[in-house]
């Protein structure tokens, strides 16, 4: 409660993640609010540990790949790598793709797209499947995230065949993989955007 | 030079005299013999007055300058559908829960929100700290817009920063001390009223409601914990007896001498592990009509006083009446909680004597027993849930341990299989329907 921000968020920093992530001042205020309460270290940035530190999270069958989400990679020579640490920017970023859509948002920017269109929701959700980040979803890929939201409870088999009809259904130029193009076109009938929108109160 | 000093020893004697008697006449007599409200609801008035003041000056200001007041998040950051069950979600409506679902690549739409929605906002971290005021109430502690101050407001901060620690601390400071001290030196002389000694501890107003439910003996009583102070506020009004450890030190002397006036359980350290142990000790003691009731906080710690949580099942197997008391402090005053992490039990009771004041609402709840064909759990969660209905605080099912400990890995083993089981229905049987048609058509 009252070490909250051990350094308090600038103006000038409320401002430019409104431009960048669309919130509203009084959103960013009470998300940092939260952030500097998961923060135990006190340093700024969140840990790995931080994440799983929410009971609720940790008990979510995908919790580990959403964790993921939140952290950045980097390259180093030829690895990608995933940085241990999340300030406060990449957090907010990270969750704008959750804001939902309002209408009087859609002719604002034409350059760049905003971070809670339809497509970068769907690319979120894309990148839980896409481990390695080949934009393909392979078979083994779409393997372990079945394995993991089903535990012990489907045999390997049947596990198996799930997700050869998957691919089955949704590939369309024949290599065995799940493109993101591929991925749209299976979702299009599905509503994105109130599955992968939370409504933030202002 | 030595001249001097039995006169100044007489000057000062007699203003501490002055203020010994003083103290006597006004607070512990009335403490002991239980009256004096009129006075605490008109300084509690009064200060709620302050308070109300002091956050409206403060928007205003930021009006002003044209800034943003930081909101406190009391209704949430999001606001959280009615949580849709699993199937209801993946299948896509409640008309067709009967029907076939085969996976989905949406389907991780459910997880991945739900997960997210955690990392926003979840109902077990924001329970071990401090709650947020929707009102400044002249503490450092719980401000959170320093920045909109202005003259008049710092004036006020100060005088009330003068009265706490230059009146009101020093006197809850010699009431504890007094009171421990003579505690100790009844006790030790005979079983003495420690009723009257507790109640000395701190200034504290209490609102008892209802109290023709008041615990008797041979029973068990179980209230919610947010601080070691409940067990002062409840023991001010009736005599309990204590289940714990046994310290060492100053807390060590205090356990031993309550138990020469009346019986508490102490337990060695190494008795503690031995559940069986426990419980005998407990039933035998409840078995004793003669003997007081045993007061007990199933959570095994302390919560921030917004929720209850799971209640341990160990008292609720004896198989006594159960006594359950609703205990919710009024955060306007002074935050009651304990939050061991942050800070110790003395810096502790050093912020609680500084604070405004501790106003508590503490209600008797009538006898409950276990039912048929009710086991220990369900019987612990009904008489949670009562509990929380009384006081006004949330219902959970986490764990209290959850503060230190990680979670169960058997909750996320549930919902793993809850997924399966709507998946494996409808593919099995295509899956055998596929099998028996390419076996039949070799």
């Amino acid at each position: 409660m009252g070490s909250r921000a051990s350094r308090l968020l600038r103006e000038e920093e409320i401002e430019e993640i409104k431009k960048e992530t669309g919130f509203s001042h009084s959103q960013i205020t009470r998300l940092y609010s939260r952030f500097t309460s998961l923060d135990k270290g006190e340093n700024g940035t969140l840990s790995r540990e931080d994440f799983q530190r929410i009971p609720e999270l940790a008990i979510n069958p995908l919790g580990d790949r959403i964790i993921n989400a939140f952290f950045p990679e980097g390259y180093f020579v030829l690895v990608i790598f995933r940085e241990d640490q999340v300030n406060f920017r990449g957090f907010m970023r990270t969750l704008a793709h959750f804001r939902p859509i309002e209408d009087n948002e859609k002719n604002k920017n034409p350059a760049t797209e905003p971070l809670n269109s339809r497509t970068n929701k769907l690319l979120f959700a894309f990148r839980l499947y896409d481990l390695d980040r080949d934009d393909k979803i392979s078979r083994d890929e779409l393997l372990q995230v079945l394995r993991m939201m089903v535990g012990v409870n489907i045999s390997d088999e049947q596990l198996g065949s799930i997700a050869d009809r998957t691919i089955q259904e949704a590939d369309t130029n024949g290599d065995s993989c799940i493109s993101f193009n591929e991925f749209i076109k299976v979702l299009e009938k599905v509503d994105v955007e109130q599955k992968m929108s939370i409504r933030f109160l202002h | 030079m030595l001249n001097i000093m039995p006169s100044i020893v007489l000057g000062l004697s007699i203003p501490i005299s002055a203020w010994f008697t003083l103290l006597c006449l006004f607070i512990i007599v009335p403490a002991v013999l239980g009256g004096c409200f009129s006075i605490r609801s008109l300084y509690l008035r009064t200060l709620l007055k302050i308070f109300e003041w002091a956050t409206l000056r403060m928007e205003m200001r930021a009006k002003e300058k044209n800034q943003q007041l930081y909101k406190t998040h009391t209704n949430g950051i999001i606001a959280k559908e009615s949580p849709a069950s699993l199937q209801q979600e993946i299948r896509g409506s409640a008309s067709c829960l009967c029907s076939d679902h085969e996976f989905d690549m949406a389907d991780i739409f459910y997880f991945c929100r739900r997960g997210v929605e955690s990392i926003v906002d979840d109902e077990v971290t924001k329970r071990f700290s401090a709650q947020e005021l929707e009102s400044w109430n002249l503490l450092t502690r719980s401000n959170y817009n320093f920045h909109h101050i202005n003259m008049r407001l710092t004036l006020l901060w100060g005088l009330g920063l003068l009265t706490r620690y230059g009146i009101l601390l020093p006197l809850r400071v010699t009431l504890a001390v007094t009171g421990i001290s003579l505690f100790l030196f009844l006790t030790t002389l005979v079983g003495f009223l420690p009723n009257a000694a507790f109640s000395l501890f701190c200034t504290v107003s209490m609102c008892l409601i209802c109290r023709e439910n008041k615990p008797k003996n041979g029973g068990i009583c179980v209230a919610n914990h947010t601080t070691p102070i409940d067990v002062i506020i409840l023991a001010s009004d009736r005599c309990y007896s204590l289940v714990g450890q046994m310290h060492r030190g100053l807390l060590g002397m205090i356990q031993r001498g309550m138990v020469k006036s009346s019986p508490h359980i102490w337990f060695d350290r190494s008795e503690v592990k031995d559940r069986h142990l426990v419980a005998k000790r407990l039933s035998d003691h409840v078995a004793d009509k003669t003997k007081q009731p045993i007061l007990i906080f199933p959570e095994g710690t302390c919560i921030n006083n917004t929720s209850v949580m799971m209640f341990k099942k160990g008292s609720f197997e004896i198989g006594c009446t159960i006594y359950p008391v609703a205990i919710k402090y009024d955060p306007r005053f002074g935050d009651a909680f304990w939050n061991s992490s942050k800070c110790g039990l003395v810096w502790y009771l050093l912020s609680m004597m500084s604070s405004w004041a501790i106003v508590c609402s503490v209600w008797y709840l009538p006898p409950m027993n276990r039912e048929e064909g009710e086991d220990a759990v369900q019987f612990a969660n009904r008489v949670k849930a009562a509990i929380a209905a009384r006081g006004g605080l949330v219902d959970l099912i986490w764990d209290g341990g959850l503060k230190r400990a990680k979670v169960n890995n058997a909750f996320k083993e549930g919902l793993q299989k809850l997924y399966s089981k709507s998946l494996i229905s409808s593919s099995f049987l295509i899956l055998i329907l596929i099998s028996n048609f390419s076996r039949s058509c070799t």
